[in-house]
């Protein structure tokens, strides 16, 4: 297993740079990684990142739908605000592990 | 897991109307949008379902001449059970309740899914004409109807791929 070490802290990253343990995640980490993809967060990317991770905590399974289905905001602006790939970028920045879902 | 000749287009073709065909096609072209792949999908023939508006959220599984077919604990569907009035529907509704419990969208939405991520859904013109069907029957998410010269040039470029599902 890797390591990498973001604000200071090292953490335990998977060989794709996703976390391994979500509870070594806080936001300062979230800025770093987020400049990494050349993404500046503003409140609405941490309001998502919020949404996510509840949900992974919660053991259920991530998809692009269930974005429309957060309260937080509409598929649309998750793919601006996470230009490519929305779904593997915020969960990268969002300390938790890829999504395995195809949808 | 790094390649050297990524792909960054796909054009996929859908050109049959049953559940399994479209899905076919929406669940690549979402994979796809979802990984920041430029995506265009193209109907045509019975495929152009999927955009018409009235018909795109009841398409149906083909219940007679379908040997995939298993009833519920896996014994295979015998084809003289799919002939009886209403068979069609009730398996076509059953399959849809097994893709809902999966999270997978109805077509409509899924439609709007793959759009609102950047893909492009295109009509086939030869096919609009030959089912009488007007632009207006389609999804407003359709971004035009195309002649098969017109898709070629729209599915050119360095790591684009053609995908007839």
């Amino acid at each position: 297993m890797a390591q990498k070490t973001y604000a200071g802290k090292t953490v335990d990253v998977n060989e794709e740079g996703y976390f391994t343990d979500p509870s070594q995640w806080t936001k300062e980490i979230a800025v770093e990684i987020a400049k990494e993809e050349g993404i500046v967060l503003t409140d609405q990317h941490f309001a998502i990142i919020e949404f996510l991770r509840k949900k992974f905590l919660a053991g259920e399974t991530l998809s692009i739908r269930s974005i429309n289905h957060s309260g937080v905001l509409d598929v649309k602006t998750f793919y601006q605000l996470f230009p490519g790939a929305p779904l593997k970028k915020a969960t990268k920045i969002g300390g938790i592990p890829k999504p395995v879902s195809c949808i | 897991m790094e390649q050297s000749h990524p792909i960054k287009k796909v054009n996929i073709i859908c050109a049959k109307g049953a559940i399994e065909d479209v899905y076919a096609t929406l669940v690549l072209g979402n994979g796809a949008v979802m990984e920041g792949i430029e995506t265009n999908l193209f109907f045509t023939f019975f495929g152009l379902d999927a955009l018409v508006k009235t018909r795109m959220d009841k398409l149906h599984t083909a219940v007679v001449g379908n040997p995939a077919l298993r009833l519920p604990g896996g014994l295979r569907m015998p084809t003289l059970l799919g002939v009886i009035p209403g068979m069609e529907s009730f398996t076509s509704w059953m399959m849809k309740g097994g893709m809902a419990k999966l999270d997978i969208p109805p077509v409509s939405e899924f439609l709007e899914l793959i759009t609102a991520g950047g893909g492009k859904v295109y009509a086939c013109k030869l096919a609009m004409d030959m089912f009488k069907f007007k632009k207006e029957d389609l999804s407003e998410l359709v971004s035009g109807v195309l002649t098969v010269g017109e898709f070629y040039a729209l599915a050119g470029g360095e790591g684009s791929q053609i995908i007839f599902t």
